[in-house]
């Protein structure tokens, strides 16, 4: 049996009055792709959140490799080997590429470990042109594979992203499909993405989010022509 | 691979050794002195500051706290050694337990300057009310807003009769100076240094790398603090006196002032400013046209809004300039950056 690399087990977030997660029960298992989709508000971000430790959830567990980390903070769920990129980029804007991601790969190896690490990073992503550029002063795309670079320096065998293709130029989408599908090879991947574009061309099995609570679980194809999720992104009644 | 390459110690050693005896001739010892105390003060605000993005207003409370520790341990021992230790070790413990309340309680950098400023403030005023005879400490009164005169001052560790003064006490502050200057320089160079300049940059990207954060935080201020304890006794026996006046605000606003005006995120930067102005307020208070502060403060007025990155970045910047001038070699850089615009 393949082993489950993360599992939530109720998980519950409110805000107030406001339900924002709804007793949601995830798995994944190693080297699996998963998509969340769901309209705006539907609670894929807060799920996000409460997995990567930036909320921690009002009731329910979350599970990685088996070990509750429930309440963690961030830095001790990355420490277990997640990678985790949020939706707005968030990089180290004052200093340079190979900096970067040296800094990320320096967390789980020696200094002159990680400097090789970098050096394959670097190569695999196709930064060399702009290894010693600070990153203020790149484009966005250019900044969105930095970041992405930095999570896969740590080798994770988890890695969650919030929308990774949002902004990127088609070119941009292509490149970064091709790097998430690379990515599956080693780690299971867990993606909250809009792009339906960008998704048909990675997902199989796609988790779609509604009202906080999971509606539906299948392959993309399925999940595309089912009349309750058209009508849920279209805004009709079902 | 060494902790910091050789060129670069010796470098720094070389140019110190021709400062240290070429100054003496322009300036008397005893004004370096304190000139060197206040550069080391300086660099304790420029290393957290700078390269650890930690806005503390409240450095001099680590430099009073320096003095202070340094007095009354020398006073009870009757020797210097050990309470030169003991003026490093208090105010950077004292950091940490600060550190411990305001990084771990997640403190936004506004509460930070806030709390460091209010804790400078309460120690001014507990030392100064402490005149009375009730507040003792071993054999050392604490004086209130008297001060602590009358302390063993520095001497040749193990001769308690043999103190280290005037020309001697020079050279002391100088190489105390350049060893906290080498220190600092490898501490930069190492990887904590670097995730330390990361953190600075984005917490938030370091922390999701699976860097602990807070931790790295209380323990880089503790350093700073150190620092500034180290200045602190150093100023303790320059001065052979200490009095809650180094706990003022002015002290500390004056440590932040130095910082912006030398260059932020440089190391000699801090030095250079805290020297060059407080050199500047010496020559001031030798005439009585103009007020002190209105100078100091014209200068950072000037400085915010002429040059925000202070000297040391501007004449850096200034000097690659130059180089860049000189026609060379096609850089390959050119291309990449004419891309970058057209994307």
């Amino acid at each position: 049996m393949v082993e489950t690399v993360l599992e939530t087990v109720g998980l519950t977030m409110r805000f107030g009055g406001v339900v924002a997660s709804d007793n949601v029960n995830f798995k994944l298992k190693a080297r699996e792709l998963r998509c969340l989709i769901g309209p705006n508000g539907a609670g894929k971000s807060t799920f996000f959140k409460c997995v990567t430790g930036l909320l921690t959830p009002t009731s329910g567990q979350v599970f990685m490799r088996g070990e509750e980390v429930t309440g963690w903070s961030p830095h001790q769920v990355a420490s277990l080997g997640v990678g985790i990129k949020m939706q707005v980029p968030s990089v180290l804007d004052g200093l340079s590429v190979q900096e970067n991601i040296w800094l990320a790969a320096r967390r789980f190896l020696s200094a002159p470990e990680a400097r090789q690490k970098a050096a394959e990073v670097i190569e695999r992503l196709a930064l060399g042109p702009i290894a010693r550029a600070d990153l203020g002063r790149l484009a966005h795309g250019e900044r969105q594979r930095v970041e992405l670079g930095t999570v896969v320096a740590a080798d994770p065998w988890l890695i969650l992203l919030d929308e990774p293709a949002a902004g990127l130029s088609g070119e941009d989408v292509e490149l970064m499909a091709e790097l998430v599908r690379e990515m599956t090879r080693t780690s299971a991947v867990v993606i909250v993405e809009h792009d339906m574009q960008f998704i048909r061309s990675i997902a199989n099995t796609v988790t779609v989010f509604h009202q906080g609570a999971v509606l539906m679980e299948d392959h993309v194809d399925n999940v595309m022509s089912d009349p309750t999720v058209r009508n849920v992104y279209l805004g009709k009644n079902a | 691979m060494a902790i910091l390459p050789l060129k670069e110690a010796v470098t720094t050693i070389l140019v110190a050794a021709v400062l240290i005896y070429t100054l003496p001739l322009m300036i008397s010892t005893y004004t370096l002195s304190i000139l060197l105390i206040y550069a080391m003060l300086g660099l304790s605000l420029g290393l957290i500051w700078g390269f650890g993005g930690i806005l503390c207003f409240g450095q001099a409370a680590f430099f009073g706290l320096g003095a202070y520790s340094y007095a009354i341990a020398a006073i009870n021992i009757g020797e210097s050694t050990l309470p030169m230790v003991i003026a490093v070790l208090v105010p950077a413990l004292f950091a940490a337990v600060m550190g411990v309340f305001m990084f771990y309680g997640r403190l936004a950098d506004v509460y930070l300057g806030v709390i460091t400023l209010v804790v400078t403030l309460i120690l001014f005023k507990f030392i100064n009310s402490t005149a009375g005879p009730s507040y003792v400490i071993g054999k050392a009164r604490l004086g209130g807003y008297n001060g602590i005169p009358g302390f063993q001052t520095l001497n040749v560790p193990g001769q308690p009769d043999s103190y280290i003064w005037g020309d001697p006490f020079y050279y002391v502050c100088a190489v105390a100076l350049v060893i906290v200057f080498l220190f600092v320089t490898a501490l930069l160079r190492s990887s904590f240094g670097r995730i330390a300049v990361g953190i600075r940059e984005n917490e938030q990207r370091m922390s999701l790398m699976g860097y602990d954060v807070r931790a790295r935080k209380t323990v880089l201020f503790a350093i700073g603090a150190g620092i500034a304890g180290l200045a602190g006794a150093l100023f303790a026996n320059w001065a052979e006196i200490v009095t809650p006046g180094l706990y003022s605000l002015g002290q500390s606003a004056e440590i932040i002032i130095w910082c912006i005006v030398g260059g932020l995120g440089t190391r000699v930067g801090p030095m250079l400013g805290a020297a060059g102005l407080a050199y500047l307020k010496f020559m001031l208070g030798q005439q009585s046209m103009i007020d002190n502060t209105l100078i100091t403060g014209l200068i950072l007025v000037l400085f915010v809004l002429f040059l925000p990155k202070g000297i040391v970045p501007a004449v850096a910047d200034l000097w690659k300039l130059s180089v860049r001038r000189r026609p060379r070699r096609k850089r390959p850089n050119r291309r990449i950056r004419a891309e970058r615009v057209d994307g």
